[in-house]
């Protein structure tokens, strides 16, 4: 156990410390409040920027643009991406997920077509995964393709598919035989959003804005040389995004939420519970110290857990502990800024007495989704029942 | 940056689990608990013959000279097993806070006897106030005679000498001193003994240093949230296993939702509690500047999650859980008087604000903007 960074490791960071100081742009924090239709070109450049210097995904391999970066070293660029406060990438599901798909389970070909505008944000990708039956039982998904001639024919719906508004490419999982179980008869389709018959609507969310959308494909074609991986092995291809999410996220979220306890703390000070300064009430203090440390085992959890994969070679089914750790703490975090703002609480994005601009009413209410989103808490304890404990399936 | 154990850490962990297992299988964990005090001093030799009683001392005391990270894994399995008697009182307690704040004479006499074997030892700090702030201690100590009575310490009577907190310094006392009581409290936990100690007009030793103590006391609280992350490990595997043997309306009870959440919980909290104590011993032996919040960190977190993997252990098991029978009750004590002792919960997290708001730790100076960013990337 040695928990300081070894020579690579600060050589990754100082090299990404200097090319952030050449680099890292300086008025992000006029457009971050701004609606990401309006910010999404700032975003675009900044990844395109980002790219150049071949820091868009570094932990793609070397071959394909990234730099074959241990998980150490991922947490280290997300740590260093917080601390100058950079923007966001605006092809996140590209890079996050979709991309290391491609590289796991594509052609040379599609790597050749696809990965470079993933990486350069020249073409954005969202992700067709969801459906309206199918939430936690993704695999009785119904959207449908049946081949004709060299393309296939898809018939269907998809929902709570962020980034669709803007999305150039979508990777979408359809039922290519109906006539096997339900896991067997599964692909994964490479489709252009621009093709005929493609509908996207937005789905206004619990917080009142659109971050989602829903997708309808009437007899859309798509070229049977789009289809990711075998034809009907569509439930691997699937799962090993699913992999890819629920393991790199927790990284970037430990420093998010130290920001905003770091903030509540500073409020504290300045705001009365219980008839007195906050910061001396013994309860508030109870409450932020308990979430302090709770924000604490999270960066600790996914260290041990980075080192457990890097020994292993693989993210296993342990990464729904983050998951399931990260959302519900978030949940608490929100509910303690309840609690020390009071009524102010409530206030909302415009409010003039609003409190940080109305950003913890937002989040109380956006953070109901983080245990829905990306696999529910309960999904996630079967997991772990199923997977980790070996207990015998539930369903 | 590596969070694993390395080989040689690994190596000594699984020792210790298969030393256990050999020497002090659960039924002779039962046996000493029906023991006036748990003690057996053939086990207490072979952990000696391990180098157990020496882990973390300087070699030229005849210690094994390792880490805070060593001895952690030790406890854990410790922990594990149930282990009774005063391995924990007198390495983790008293031996920590000599190390801590002994002069080299002091160190050289102490340390020595506890390495060998020779002498078992504990810590004497509450008094009838139940304060874990050494502030607190009220006893009488002056002219190096000590008066006055503490409770609650840990195998009192097996002890040679006992390491004792006084208002104004950290003292040694024969245990043979004139002067001395020990008389046993009946507590939840039968595995570690409990007593009261009466100390009137007793002669002490003063130890050198007494600034070192909250050191000390640290070791020690990173070493019971290590043991309470072993008996919560232990619970987590009885309580799995049982859920896959147990069958009612024709399934194992491990099949259910209800069920399999409850296993779930258990075991995000066990690694959970284990990243805290991991972290905490690692940053104790580096010196590292946030060691003090994080032994905080994994004294609260192991203190509550011992409970609640406890609670959870005993539904699980359904009627089984609620008797004597079953192995399960003695870890909930166990818990149950790890929970409390060297400060509960709130105890830390009071000490975590402490550090963390009223220190003004360099996160906070630089007027932090809070994050819109609370989505999922899905």
């Amino acid at each position: 156990m040695d928990l300081t960074l070894n020579d690579e490791e600060k050589e990754f960071r100082n090299e990404l410390r200097a090319w952030l100081e050449a680099n890292a742009p300086n008025d992000w924090a006029e457009w971050r409040e701004k609606p990401l239709e309006e910010s999404f070109p700032y975003l675009r450049a900044w990844q395109r920027k980002l790219d150049l210097g071949r820091w868009a995904a570094v932990s793609w391999p070397k071959e394909y643009g990234g730099r074959s970066a241990t998980l150490m070293q991922q947490a280290i660029f997300w740590e260093e991406m917080a601390r100058v406060e950079a923007p966001s990438m605006a092809n996140a599901l590209g890079l996050g997920l979709i991309g290391p798909t491609i590289i796991a389970y594509g052609t040379e070909a599609q790597k050749k077509r696809f990965i470079p505008k993933i990486l350069s944000a020249e073409e954005i990708w969202c992700q067709g995964f969801s459906e309206p039956n199918a939430g936690s039982d993704l695999a009785s998904l119904q959207t449908q393709a049946r081949l004709e001639g060299d393309d296939y024919i898809v018939n269907g719906q998809k929902v709570w598919t962020s980034f669709a508004w803007v999305a150039d490419w979508c990777e979408l999982v359809v039922r290519t035989d109906p006539n096997v179980p339900k896991h067997k008869g599964l692909t994964v389709l490479l489709v252009d959003m621009k093709s005929p018959g493609i509908e996207v609507r937005p789905l206004r969310q619990i917080t009142g804005e659109s971050e989602f959308n829903e997708l309808f494909f009437r007899d859309v074609r798509v070229p049977v040389e789009n289809v990711l991986g075998q034809v009907n092995d569509g439930w691997n291809v699937a799962v090993s995004t699913l992999m890819f999410e629920r393991g790199s996220y927790g990284a970037r979220l430990h420093l998010v939420f130290k920001r905003n306890i770091d903030r509540l703390i500073e409020i504290s000070r300045t705001r009365q519970t219980n008839h007195q300064p906050a910061a001396k009430d013994p309860l508030m203090r109870q409450k932020l110290a308990q979430c302090y440390a709770e924000i604490e085992v999270m960066r600790l959890n996914q260290l041990r857990a980075f080192s457990r994969i890097t020994a292993t070679g693989v993210p296993g089914p342990e990464g729904s502990i983050q998951k399931i750790f990260w959302s519900e703490l978030n949940q608490r975090l929100q509910q303690i800024a309840q609690e020390l703002l009071g009524p102010y609480g409530q206030l909302s994005h415009g409010d003039s007495r609003a409190i940080d601009n109305g950003i913890w009413s937002y989040g109380y209410l956006r953070t109901r989704g983080n245990t829905i989103e990306a696999g529910t808490s309960e999904v996630q304890r079967n997991i772990i029942g199923h997977f980790v404990l070996g207990l015998p399936r539930s369903y | 940056m590596e969070f694993g154990l390395s080989e040689s850490q690994q190596l000594l962990k699984d020792n210790a689990r298969k030393f256990f297992a050999g020497e002090c299988p659960m039924q002779e964990v039962r046996r000493l608990m029906e023991t006036e005090t748990a003690y057996d001093r053939h086990l207490w030799a072979k952990m000696t013959e391990q180098g157990y009683t020496g882990i973390i001392f300087p070699e030229e005391f005849g210690g094994v000279g390792l880490g805070k990270v060593e001895l952690i894994l030790l406890m854990e399995e410790a922990g594990w097993a149930l282990l009774p008697g005063p391995l924990f009182s007198t390495v983790a307690l008293a031996g920590a806070v000599i190390d801590a704040v002994a002069g080299s004479e002091q160190k050289k006499r102490y340390l020595s006897a506890i390495c060998s074997g020779q002498a078992r030892s504990t810590l004497a700090m509450l008094e009838a106030n139940a304060s874990w702030r050494p502030a607190d201690a009220q006893m009488a100590t002056s002219n190096g005679r000590l008066s006055g009575e503490k409770l609650f310490v840990t195998d009192a009577r097996v002890a040679d000498f006992m390491v004792v907190v006084g208002p104004d310094g950290v003292f040694v006392v024969d245990a043979k001193a004139p002067g001395i009581t020990v008389e046993p409290m009946k507590t939840m936990d039968l595995t570690r003994k409990m007593y009261a100690v009466g100390f009137h007009n007793t002669p002490g030793e003063r130890l050198a240093n007494a600034g070192g103590l909250i050191r000390g006391l640290d070791v020690a609280a990173t070493a019971l949230a290590a043991e309470l992350v072993g008996g919560m490990q232990r619970t987590l595997d009885i309580t799995v296993a049982y859920a896959k043997m147990r069958k009612q309306f024709g399934k194992p009870i491990g099949s259910f939702q209800a069920v399999q959440h409850h296993c779930a919980d258990m075991y995000l909290e066990t690694e959970s509690a284990r990243s805290a104590a991991y972290y905490a011993a690692w940053a104790i032996e580096n010196d590292a500047p946030d060691a003090a919040v994080a032994v905080s960190i994994a004294k609260m977190y192991a203190s509550d999650a011992g409970r609640r993997v406890g609670n959870r252990g005993i539904q699980v098991h359904g009627g089984m859980g609620f008797t004597w029978e079953n192995d399960l009750h003695l870890y909930y004590r166990r818990a149950k008087a790890a929970e409390t002792a060297l400060g509960d919960a709130a105890f830390h997290r009071e000490r975590i604000a402490q550090l963390v708001i009223d220190g003004c730790p360099a996160s906070s100076q630089s007027a932090p903007q809070a994050s819109a960013d609370v989505t999922a990337a899905s």
